[in-house]
């Protein structure tokens, strides 16, 4: 365990920064924390979690795949990546953390997604612990200690003192990069806020909350609940909960045509849209039930079903807190109980 | 598998034949004059018209021709119309090959096979009936039932006269919806014209075409005490990657892409009725 005094932050973000970029949780104009591409003067969000999630920097909302020129008959096909820069992601709390590895199931599963994983290359996770969970975190459902987050390293604010460990070779790496700014630390305050965390979380309303009851057998038992209908009901179908998720990870794949050549990029999509699964000769899945469905049954039975028990979510409460009719995963599990364990 | 997935590669379209009012089949090779790649029967390709679109196309010839690859494609949509719009010569791209494929070399082998398809259906199927031809002792027989709207709307109708028709140990049988001048085979449609043929419960089922084909014909196979475990279909859905992974053709826990498109219906059984 190392640790630096506070007022040595600035010092420590510009020596992550060096050689690349660094990003943290910043607050913009309108008060909300995003992760923003680090300047002298800037300062690190007091919010829990950031509105976006950190998906973004390994799997960004629209990136270029491929570029085309046609002429008459004849096409060109030109691969427009050009070497990805390395770069540091400074305060991703331990949900978002554990949704990296989620995503990795999906993109880093045979055949490896070259475009997603050359950022993973790049990119360098320091997590920072909570202090303060909010009532709509549920990480420690899915087994995350938002005390003790994952990552390439972790950190913990105290009222004095960033202290920080490296968990990987690549932590290991970037703390030897900073190593002129940090001393070695007695890691006794770090355990007595990881004890004060616990108590906290122990007492959030949703600490009891537990998907457990989607393990094992009970595809067609949870697809034919009656109660699917009351869920959807009202739901819009405005893709939010897909877009704030972690883990969500369906994408597009379309073509623009700039004028000189055709843009042939990728873009986060929702299985909520009505014409996620159009095609020709019509749609498997022409009503909001059956889309808000397949977002719910992905989540909690599909891909467990595929990845080893995992979930595919993470407890981060950005869909409890930002959904238009106040519908969310938690609502969902906990009325379909009942049904799969019939 | 190639780790630029995403990244297609150049075909060039050599020939194009008129099989239907609305179906092409078009050839295809890289721009060395070879395959673009090798693939199972019952596998298929992306192929895309850059600034148009890409989508999924079931491959139609055999893996056994050596030359070149064939796509009989429906007029249906903005990319298809394209394709059918377009002259020999034309460059297209082209990534694949995607999915499973028939048991050939597996569950197939020492089989006898019977074909069910419906109109546009004859295409995926069209890869194997041409694969257990050409590798003739592996297989046992070979019966072919297959229908559409009109004699106009039958695919590959030339070959089924010329090759499959002529072929020994290779039993055809052909009809249409509505009578038409011209014709004095049979007149129904394919699942009642199933029944009618009574085909032997011993044989291993392969069938595609219109849901409502597939919905009745298999029905009607269960009437004549065939199980769900004999028969093979390949499922269409949505698709954007074809490799599992942009979330499009998932149903159950199975992605069509890369599970699928061929399942068995005992399999489909297990999976929730979204396709």
């Amino acid at each position: 365990m190392k640790k630096l005094p506070l007022s040595q932050m600035p010092a420590l973000y510009a020596a992550m920064a060096q050689g690349g970029a660094l990003y943290l949780p910043v607050d913009n104009a309108a008060g909300d924390a995003q992760f923003t591409r680090w300047q002298e003067g800037m300062e690190l969000s007091r919010a829990l979690n950031t509105v976006r999630s950190a998906k973004d920097f390994f799997f960004p909302q629209t990136e270029n795949l491929v570029s085309f020129r046609m002429q008459g008959k004849t096409i060109e096909i030109i691969d427009p990546r050009t070497e990805g820069e390395d770069f540091v992601l400074f305060g991703v709390r331990a949900c978002d953390a554990r949704s990296f590895t989620i995503l990795d199931k999906v993109f880093l599963a045979d055949p490896v997604d070259s475009y997603y994983k050359s950022r993973r290359e790049h990119g360098t996770v320091v997590t920072l612990a909570c202090t303060r969970p909010e009532e709509t975190c549920f990480c420690q459902s899915f087994g995350i200690d938002p005390a003790d987050p994952e990552g390439d390293a972790a950190c913990w604010l105290t009222e004095d003192a960033l202290y920080i460990t490296a968990r990987t070779a690549k932590g290991e790496a970037l703390l030897a990069r900073l190593d002129g700014l940090l001393e070695d630390a007695d890691p006794a305050p770090v355990e007595a806020q990881k004890a004060q965390t616990a108590a906290i979380l122990a007492k959030l309303p949703l600490a009891q909350f537990t998907t457990r009851s989607f393990g094992g057998d009970v595809l067609m038992k949870a697809f034919d609940s009656p109660k699917w209908a009351s869920l959807s009901e009202a739901c819009l179908g405005c893709g939010t909960c897909t877009f704030v998720c972690p883990t969500c990870q369906c994408y597009d794949i379309r073509d623009f045509d700039t004028g000189h050549g055709i843009q042939r990029y990728r873009c986060w999509d929702s299985c909520m849209y009505s014409d996620f699964t159009k095609m020709a000769h019509g749609n498997p899945r022409t009503s909001q039930l059956e889309r808000f469905r397949q977002r719910f049954m992905h989540k909690l039975v599909y891909f467990p079903a595929n990845n080893d028990g995992e979930y595919g979510c993470v407890g981060c409460g950005r869909c409890l807190a930002k959904c238009p009719i106040s519908m969310n995963i938690v609502k969902v599990a906990k009325a379909l109980e009942g049904d799969v364990h019939e | 598998m190639n780790e630029e997935t995403l990244i297609p590669k150049l075909g060039v379209v050599t020939d194009i034949r008129i099989d239907t009012p609305d179906v092409k089949t078009f050839r295809v090779v890289g721009l060395d004059g070879k395959k673009v790649f090798e693939h199972i029967p019952g596998q298929c390709a992306m192929l895309s018209i850059p600034g148009v679109g890409e989508a999924m196309f079931s491959i139609t010839s055999s893996p056994t021709n050596r030359e070149f690859m064939e796509f009989s494609i429906k007029k249906c949509g903005c990319l298809t119309d394209w394709l059918h719009a377009m002259d020999v010569g034309q460059q297209i791209t082209i990534r694949g090959p995607y999915g499973n494929g028939f048991p050939v070399e597996t569950d197939l082998k020492g089989k006898d096979l019977l074909f069910i398809a419906g109109g546009i259906g004859l295409a995926p199927l069209r890869s194997v009936i041409n694969y257990v031809r050409d590798n003739r002792a592996n297989y046992g027989s070979i019966q072919i039932i297959y229908g559409s709207r009109s004699k106009e709307d039958l695919v590959d109708y030339q070959e089924i006269l010329q090759e499959w028709m002529t072929d020994e140990g290779v039993e055809v049988n052909l009809t249409i919806d509505r009578e038409q001048e011209g014709w004095d085979g049979h007149v129904g449609f394919v699942p009642n014209f199933v029944k009618e043929l009574n085909p032997d419960l011993k044989k291993t089922v392969l069938m595609c075409g219109p849901p409502i084909m597939i919905k009745f014909t298999l029905a009607g196979l269960k009437e004549l005490g065939f199980s769900e475990t004999q028969v093979y279909t390949t499922m269409e859905l949505r698709m954007k990657c074809g490799v599992g992974k942009c979330g499009r053709c998932n149903i159950g826990s199975k992605y069509v892409c890369k599970d699928g498109p061929v399942f068995r219906f005992d399999q489909l059984d297990e999976l929730p009725n979204e396709y």
